[in-house]
């Protein structure tokens, strides 16, 4: 670990000042960011603690629910409004982690989540360009189960690890944002970028930018939804492949639907394909699976991934029968 | 165990099981015809009762000091840099801002290191345990990616740590070869185990397989595994007075205290190394690097250090199991006797170890057949070494074997569990000696009945409850009795007043398994004391004697050498007793120890309390040390401990997850001595199997040799939710020709379970996986 100042912001006009030193990172529960400190893969040269901020969780006027950046996820995951109105969320939460990680892990810190590639976390044996940009990718070419097969680039193939994160961005969700003197919202779907050139750029936050709040929208589909996790044991390990899927049935036919992936690609991935071929459509085996080839139709398969779009596929094909007939236990 | 072809290394292997069945000359108890331990026939005492822990109270508050949380006067903390590259050379290190950061005491590399010997390599004499032959930080040469290249010293551990991650250490690379096919390429060669090849050939079996009527052959695959054991590796050291003070975390005290001294040029008596408390072991916690670097480190800054591996640190220099390739093929009459089984193949090791994974031992004493193949071959690769890893050979062996036999009994439509009692073989396969207690078949039997076994329907695919197709398996587990030479023990009886207490010290390794617990029940048993009077001492290389908790073998050597020193101070008691006791005229052998003293076996009205010989011949005490008599048993019997392990897993249909919803096993080991302890070691080895089974791999990666998975979060072991109940029953019938009439358990219960599951995936699925983990990937 390299040392550093820490600091406890006592509101958000203190922690983006502090925040917007050179070398600042913010730090919520520091279930992820604590371990990168050790790893030495993270070098901050402050800490601005921000884990006692925004930590309620109030409706909105128009039915939805803003979640403030330092609630804990044990904390929301158990809040009857999350459990009633959106369950994907719920059971995405505790699909992840331990009960203990769970406790310290904030909403803010689990979208700043970075990938668990085993290259990145290599700092002094292998190249990573999301640690060092330009440095070069060790990934490819060597063990790659956990990685991308949606939207990865040249540079890299790390997947993000969230649970949560994928029925966030199912719900439609919105990222409230401050830095000094400017606050602005993000849509869920544009806040984790794709790799592309630069993957040492996790989201499009910049420099100084706090989380301060999550927003969902009011979402009727949202009651009927569930999240599935599939991984390599029964519990703490990352999704190999996740579905986050929302389902509203007009008689045989898809009247509303979202759903999201996690497990294949550098941000929680959205299936707007998947969304668009389905609605309106006959809830099928055949119509599911045709949905999720257009989906996958441009994956590119590393040496120890090939399986993902076929386990995704067959878990969407069941989370969608789950919820069709209401047996998402 | 890593081992040098060299005569020593015969003499001892030749003791250590491997061996040749001899005709003795030497009387012993243990001989044909000679008498059992009496402790056997005592059906009623502390031996068989549940007894917990006697340390556990002080682990469960924390009282318990490990290896890492012992203090000396101005200590100092250590932190090591590892190389990145598989061979080739150090070209330069940078240590100007590491040897400038704050706390700074000392940056050794193999500039300034004091000069040292390499460590005798396992097998080179009895007592040697270092697990490779190379410099320690001698020179600038590099043999494995992982390999410490640097170790800092600081104030504190967070100073040494930031330290070592400022030096700059670059290299230039050698051609190296880590890739399995790259070694094979290079050519493979006879693996040699203790002295002797893993070679045997009863028969033609390769033309009687080819005749068989029914058969299988067939490729199985299992990775590489590393240690995980809960508490990282560890020493805390200190120079003092020339000599060497280590408490170290080990489960070969002696061993590796006259190990480390050779190192530095030490007499035995110059090193102290101590050990009480151990967090898990399984053949990892032994010499390695860091001690070596820890005490030079110590030497060169006049300090003491002390030297805590990182979860990182023990994949980057501890070894663990290494892969294997395996070749099973079985010929079988149509009746289901076996005519042919070939258990062939290969598994790596390096240059500069010796330790293949010797996969065909739990073949050479398993089933009955008219004729047998078996031969292990090596690859050497530039990679960490290799090492022991819970029952090396056995737990990946077993997987290969065990499977050959189900697919078997498929093809031949015959039920797996009768396939395998119809081939018992009713004396050693191999060598034809008699077994010593071979009980299998009940432990089959009891297994079965209590699994429910009975009407398993064979078919494949047919069982389902929503998502989850369901099966059940089995397979058998077997692992050797072993005793070692070296154990010693000494016997103190003290008296105050009326009142006496035994203190019983023997140099033994106590890893959380309850060594202690058992040492104390049967010396009070042995002693005919309470176990409040009995005090263990072990761990502690001040202690006579050598013992290492391996193999499977350590209750074995402390209950021998427990009997040879309760026979001299037996006979030291008779004599300090002399005329005047009513035990006068009675030798050694015709006295036992009963009830705080010693009494006729004949006459049990002779008799006299330890106190009262004692206040007699004014003595406040009596100590005698005693070696345990040579391991002879093991020349005239074949000598094994058995499992019958039954499970049911379900396997998702839609996402391939596999989860083992029931595990059961039976075992036959011998008298068990603490049902408490026992019962949970076979439970920690099945999970262990588990792991095996399910999940664990270590994620070599060939480009470069780099182990890319160092850490409990990427490298899986079995969470809670993984591990189902587990039922364990055991036969507790004694082996007349061993101590106490007990086997050890420490190995047995990993052996089989993976073999068990895959079987069971088979069952439930259709689809037989024959490459470990079986990931869902397999079985979408």
């Amino acid at each position: 670990m390299t040392p550093f100042r820490y600091d406890r912001a006592g509101d958000v006009a203190e922690a983006v000042r502090m925040g917007n030193a050179p070398g600042a990172a913010y730090l919520g529960g520091g279930t992820n960011l604590v371990d990168l400190l050790r790893e030495t893969v993270a070098r901050p040269e402050r800490l601005v603690d921000v884990s006692a901020l925004s930590g309620a969780i109030s409706e909105t006027d128009d039915g939805g629910l803003l979640i403030g950046a330092g609630v804990r996820n044990t904390a929301l995951a158990a809040h009857p409004v999350v459990r009633e109105r959106y369950p994907v969320l719920a059971r995405a939460i505790l699909a992840g982690a331990s009960a203990q990680i769970r406790n310290m892990a904030t909403v803010g810190g689990n979208l700043m989540q970075r990938t668990r590639c085993t290259y990145f976390y290599d700092t002094d044996g292998s190249r990573c360009n999301k640690r060092e940009p330009g440095s070069g990718c060790d990934a490819r070419g060597g063990f790659t189960r956990i990685h991308a097969v949606l939207g990865a680039s040249e540079a890299c193939v790390a997947t993000h690890p969230s649970d949560m994160c994928v029925a966030l961005a199912a719900l439609d969700a919105v990222v409230h944002v401050e830095r000094q003197g400017a606050t602005r919202t993000v849509a869920f779907g544009d806040f984790h970028r794709l790799p592309g050139e630069r993957p040492d750029l996790d989201t499009v936050l910049e420099p100084g930018e706090l989380i301060t709040a999550v927003e969902l929208p009011a979402l009727s589909v949202a009651a009927r939804s569930t999240y599935r996790k599939v991984r390599d044991r029964a519990s703490y390990a990352f999704a190999l492949i996740s579905v986050a899927a929302a389902l509203e049935m007009e008689g045989e036919q898809v009247a509303d639907i979202r759903v999201a992936f996690g497990g294949v690609a550098h941000k929680p991935w959205r299936a707007t394909q998947v969304e668009g071929a389905l609605r309106g459509a006959a809830l099928t085996d055949e119509a599911i699976g045709a949905a999720a080839a257009l989906e996958f139709a441009d994956a590119q398969l590393l040496r120890d991934n090939a399986f993902k779009p076929a386990l995704a596929t067959r878990t969407l094909i069941a989370v969608l029968n789950a919820l069709k007939t209401g047996e998402t236990a | 165990m890593s081992i040098v072809d060299d005569a020593k290394q015969v003499a001892q292997g030749l003791m250590m099981g491997a061996m040749q069945k001899l005709v003795p000359l030497a009387p012993d108890s243990w001989i044909p015809g000679g008498k059992p331990d009496p402790l056997i026939a005592r059906k009623h005492g502390l031996i068989g009762t549940p007894v917990s822990r006697l340390d556990g109270a002080l682990k469960v508050t924390g009282a318990a000091a490990f290896a890492a949380e012992y203090r000396f006067e101005h200590m100092t903390y250590a932190a090591l840099v590892y190389a990145t590259i598989a061979r080739g050379r150090v070209a330069a290190i940078d240590s100007a801002a590491a040897e400038a950061a704050p706390g700074v005491v000392l940056v050794m590399t193999h500039l300034n290191a004091p000069r040292m010997k390499n460590m005798p390599v396992f097998g080179s004499s009895p007592n040697a345990v270092g697990p490779h032959n190379l410099p320690v930080l001698q020179d600038d040469r590099i043999h494995w990616n992982g390999q410490p290249v640097a170790c800092v010293l600081a104030e504190t551990q967070e100073q040494a740590d930031h330290a070592a991650s400022l030096l700059n250490v670059s290299y230039d690379a050698e051609p190296s070869t880590t890739t399995v096919a790259g070694a094979v390429a290079n050519g493979t060669e006879q693996a040699m185990f203790f002295g002797q090849p893993l070679r045997n050939d009863v028969g033609d079996a390769e033309a009687l397989l080819a005749k068989a009527p029914v058969k299988v052959d067939q490729t199985y695959r299992t990775p590489r595994h590393n240690h995980n054991p809960i508490e990282p590796h560890a020493a805390t050291i200190a120079w003092v007075d020339g000599g060497l003070v280590i408490h170290d975390a080990s489960q070969m005290v002696s061993q590796q205290a006259e190990s480390i001294g050779a190192v530095f040029g030490l007499a035995a008596d110059k090193v102290r190394l101590t050990s009480p408390y151990v967090g898990g072991g399984f053949g990892s916690k032994g010499l390695w690097d860091h001690q070596v670097i820890g005490a030079a480190a110590a030497k060169l800054a006049g300090r003491p250090v002390r030297i805590t591996l990182s979860r990182e640190g023990v994949y980057r220099t501890v070894g663990g199991r290494t892969l294997t390739e395996q070749r099973v093929a079985i010929g079988a009459q149509a009746d289901g006797t076996f005519d042919a089984i070939v258990h062939t193949g290969m598994s790596v090791m390096t240059p500069h170890n010796n330790m293949p994974e010797p996969f065909i031992l739990g073949t050479r004493c398993t089933y009955a057949a008219r004729s047998f193949a078996l031969k292990v071959e090596v690859a050497r690769m530039n990679m960490l070494a290799n090492t022991f890893m819970r029952a090396p050979g056995e737990a990946v062996g077993t997987f290969a074997l065990e499977v050959a036999v189900d697919e078997l009994a498929v093809e031949l439509g015959i039920d797996p569990v009768e396939l395998r009692l119809l081939n018992e073989p009713e004396k050693d396969p191999l060598s034809g000696v008699p077994f010593s207690s071979r009980h299998i078949v009940t432990a089959w039997r009891q297994g079965a009945e209590r699994f429910g076994w009975a009407g398993r329907d064979p078919r494949a695919g047919v069982r389902r409850e929503g998502e989850w197709l369901i099966g059940t398996g089995c397979a058998t587990g077997t692992y050797p009795y072993y005793r070692m030479p070296g154990a010693e023990a000494r016997i103190t009886l003290t008296r105050d007043g009326d009142a006496v207490r035994a203190q019983v010290d023997v140099a033994a390794a106590e890893m959380g398994m309850g060594t202690s617990t058992t040492t104390a029940i049967v010396a009070a048993e042995r002693l005919g004391l309470p176990i409040e009077q009995v005090e263990v001492g072990y761990g502690d290389s001040a202690i006579p004697g050598a013992i290492m908790a391996g193999g499977s073998q350590q209750t074995a050597a402390i209950g021998a050498a427990v009997i040879g020193a309760h026979n001299a101070l037996v006979a030291d008691l008779l004599k300090l007793a002399g005329n005047d006791s009513p035990l006068a005229g009675l030798s050694a052998d015709e006295v036992g120890s009963i009830d705080g003293g010693l009494a006729s076996r004949t006459d049990p009205s002779r008799r006299e309390s330890y106190a009262s010989i004692l206040s007699r011949a004014q003595r406040g005490a009596v100590s005698v040390t005693k070696a345990g008599s040579m391991p002879l048993e093991l020349m005239h019997w074949s000598m094994h401990s058995h499992s019958a392990i039954f499970c049911e897993v379900r396997v998702n249909a839609v996402t391939g997850e596999l989860r083992v919803s029931r595990l059961l096993g039976s075992f036959d080991c011998g008298r068990i001595l603490n049902p408490r302890t026992a019962a949970s070691q076979f439970r920690g080895g099945m999970i262990m199997g588990l792991g095996m089974a399910l999940m664990e791999e270590t994620q070599f990666d060939e480009r470069n040799g780099r182990i890319m998975n160092p850490s409990l979060a990427e490298y899986h072991l079995p969470v809670h939710m993984d591990v189902p109940e587990i039922d364990v029953l055991w036969t507790d019938i004694p082996d007349p020709h061993t101590p106490m009439g007990a086997h050890g358990i420490g190995e047995i219960g990993i052996t089989g379970v993976a073999a068990a599951v895959a079987n069971a995936v088979w069952h439930a699925t259709g689809k037989r996986v024959r490459e470990l983990p079986i990931t869902l990937d397999k079985l979408l």
